[in-house]
């Protein structure tokens, strides 16, 4: 059974993303959108934490991304960008979907 | 009439567009800034995210309001204090921040700088001399 985590929150206003990442098993996805996009960002105090989930696919999405001001140069490494559709795709992939809301 | 003028401040700590509180925070502040007050903003914690520059809603259907920030100066709304922790828990800096100015009618219309990068503790002895606090 693949999963795919998504987390809507910022990592320094909730700990939905730390709580996310204590349950994400090998395989499994994580989508970032929203607040969560803040999660995706290099060099902040969680980035460690995200680097450490091995064998997570992490994704963030776009359009939210470019709302916040936030370039591709400022993203992690792995973190792959996907837009709406890809969401879909993801949710569509994965057998469950879990919503860190 | 009375001519008081008080010492407005207004905490800004969460991230835009998430939440509605960003946006309501500044469309207080200009009604503040009308009514001639001594007017400030402190951005903290997620607060500090509204200041990133480079912002661009074309694809996700809402306001981008962040233009409405470069335009505090012309309000006379001139101190902006950006929280240094903040920033650094983020893996952020000052250059990762919208350039903010205001123009000083007392200077022959010099250009300056509206953001005031302070520490926590600068900060909590700002926050000490207010007189009202708008906590978004």
């Amino acid at each position: 059974m693949s999963t795919l985590h998504t987390v809507n929150k910022s990592p320094f206003e909730k700990n939905s993303l730390a709580d996310c990442l204590g349950y994400a098993k090998e395989g499994s996805a994580v989508l970032m959108y929203e607040d969560g996009v803040y999660g995706a960002m290099k060099g902040n105090a969680v980035a460690e934490k995200v680097a450490a989930a091995s064998g997570v696919k992490f994704y963030a999405l776009g359009p939210d991304l470019k709302a916040r001001g936030i370039s591709e140069e400022k993203l992690a490494e792995g973190i792959e960008v996907v837009d709406y559709a890809g969401f879909v795709n993801l949710a569509v992939e994965n057998d469950i979907v879990s919503a860190w809301v | 009439m009375s001519e008081t003028i008080k010492k407005f401040m207004y905490l800004n700590r969460r991230a835009p567009y998430g939440t509605i509180y960003a946006w309501e925070s500044l469309e207080v502040v200009l009604i503040g800034a009308a009514f001639d007050q001594d007017v400030s903003l402190a951005f903290i914690g997620d607060g500090v995210y509204q200041l990133l520059e480079g912002q661009d809603t074309s694809e996700s259907d809402m306001k981008n309001f962040s233009t409405t920030y470069k335009a505090l100066g012309d309000y006379d709304v001139t101190k902006l204090y950006v929280e240094k922790e903040s920033l650094e828990e983020r893996g952020l800096t000052l250059d990762d921040l919208m350039p903010l100015t205001w123009e000083d009618e007392d200077d022959d219309w010099a250009e300056k700088d509206s953001i005031r990068l302070v520490s926590r503790a600068e900060l909590a002895d700002v926050l000490d001399d207010q007189d009202i606090v708008y906590s978004f």
